[in-house]
């Protein structure tokens, strides 16, 4: 019944939403992660992850380029030359991110402030010029968007994973609300109080090395529960 | 002297690999062996010490209020900066393959990738927001590039001699990778001093 929905539809539009499209989908988010598998982004994966809010503006931002450049390129694949398609890529990147850039300045300058040169660097993002170059410019429009809204949200996952951990352990708070521990305001001279109140802020998990520790982390965990992505060399 | 400071700054202090995570990519997908990472280390350096004046001039001349068109233009900057990236590593790539066959060699396929290298924009970007002068920002171009430098080939030189350590299989190789990194940022923060208030 599945298979004769689909060939109607098929008949109507080109666009639909079969096995493939729904692989194309999944894929990014496990099997082929642009994060612990491709090992693509990870420079703003580290940097962003400090807190859950600016994981989430900043995964929103990747969404919304990577299928916007991932669109847009498939749809001039046939027009752009390919000698210079890096600096077509680029542009239409760069664009994109200027777009987001000052949308975000505009809706929540505070968010703008902590992402800082991150935002700017969602151009260089390997990501998205690395799905341009494997995806987008040889499959068709409708392709391309499943394949950005994939990656785009399999590196929001990891971002969010991350800037849990960091963020519950480092501040002990989730979107800037108390979970656990205890933290003494001195000029108000009050003291917030979530569940354990015991535990003492570990100043580390909000600093550098510890985004690369939790990462590698759930490198290996992702690698001992998927064994067929283990590296042998 | 102030050019030393900022220079030994960049490059140790505020290591653009090691603490603020730039050029990660290209930092772990070269660092399989040395010989591979001190050529992508060399270019890097090079790159960034000519496109961050090249970058400046643009900034100040082009785009600011100051510059010739008179008005503020700075939401042309990123697509202004990254082109011009694009554009210097095309010409030192097309220098290098002219006047030094060996080196072109030597570097391979690592020039052209510079220009997907967030070390580079990240710097040029580092440079607006810090509002330096056209000297600082050839120390801190030259300064952030040796930084990069010295942190992929200790990298590159500690991976070597991992792989003939007992790591659990499911770690080996990229995990791995990531936890010597944080250590080496561990390490790289001793030279700053903890300060809960650095994000």
């Amino acid at each position: 019944m599945a298979e004769t929905a689909v060939v109607v539809k098929e008949k109507a539009a080109p666009i639909k939403f079969g096995k493939k499209e729904k692989k194309l989908l999944t894929d990014p988010l496990n099997d082929n992660n642009p994060i612990t598998v491709q090992v693509l982004g990870i420079c703003s994966a580290l940097a962003v992850t400090t807190g859950m809010k600016n994981a989430f503006v900043m995964s929103i931002a990747v969404i919304f380029v990577c299928i916007g450049s991932n669109v847009i390129t498939s749809t001039l694949r046939n027009i752009i030359p390919s000698q210079v398609r890096m600096i077509v890529q680029l542009v239409i990147i760069a664009t994109l991110v200027t777009i987001v850039e000052l949308t975000l300045k505009a809706v929540s300058f505070e968010s703008y402030k902590a992402l800082s040169v991150f935002i700017g660097l969602i151009i260089t993002n390997c990501i998205i010029m690395g799905r341009l170059e494997a995806f987008a410019s040889a499959n068709r429009p409708w392709e391309s968007f499943l394949d950005g809204l994939g990656n785009g949200v399999g590196y929001g996952l990891i971002l969010l994973i991350v800037a849990f951990f960091r963020e519950l352990l480092g501040k002990g708070s989730l979107f800037d609300f108390k979970i656990i521990g205890a933290t003494p305001d001195y000029l108000l001279n009050t003291t917030e109080i979530g569940w354990l109140g015991w535990y003492a802020n570990n100043n580390l998990m909000v600093l550098f090395p510890s985004a690369m520790f939790v990462i590698g982390i759930v490198i290996w965990v992702h690698r001992a529960w998927n064994p067929s992505l283990v590296d042998v060399s | 002297m102030e050019l030393v400071n900022i220079f030994i700054k960049s490059a140790f202090i505020e290591n653009l690999a090691l603490s603020y995570f730039l050029g990660m990519c290209s930092y772990l997908a070269v660092s399989k062996t040395v010989k591979t990472a001190f050529g992508l280390g060399l270019a890097v350096i090079f790159v960034l010490g000519i496109t961050m004046p090249i970058n400046w001039m643009i900034n100040t001349f082009l785009l600011g209020e100051n510059g010739i068109f008179g008005m503020d233009l700075t939401f042309l900057r990123l697509i202004l900066f990254i082109a011009v990236i694009a554009s210097m590593v095309q010409l030192v790539e097309m220098v290098v393959e002219k006047f030094s066959p060996a080196l072109y060699i030597s570097l391979g396929i690592f020039l052209p990738l510079i220009t997907v290298n967030c070390a580079i924009l990240g710097g040029s970007l580092f440079m607006v927001s810090k509002e330096y002068n056209f000297g600082e920002s050839v120390a801190f171009g030259l300064g952030g590039g040796f930084g990069w430098f010295l942190a992929i080939i200790a990298i590159a030189a500690i991976r070597e001699k991992i792989r003939y350590s007992d790591v659990p299989p499911a770690l080996r190789g990229l995990g791995m990778a990531f936890i010597l990194t944080g250590l080496m940022g561990m390490a790289f923060m001793g030279l700053m001093g903890i300060d809960p208030n650095a994000f």
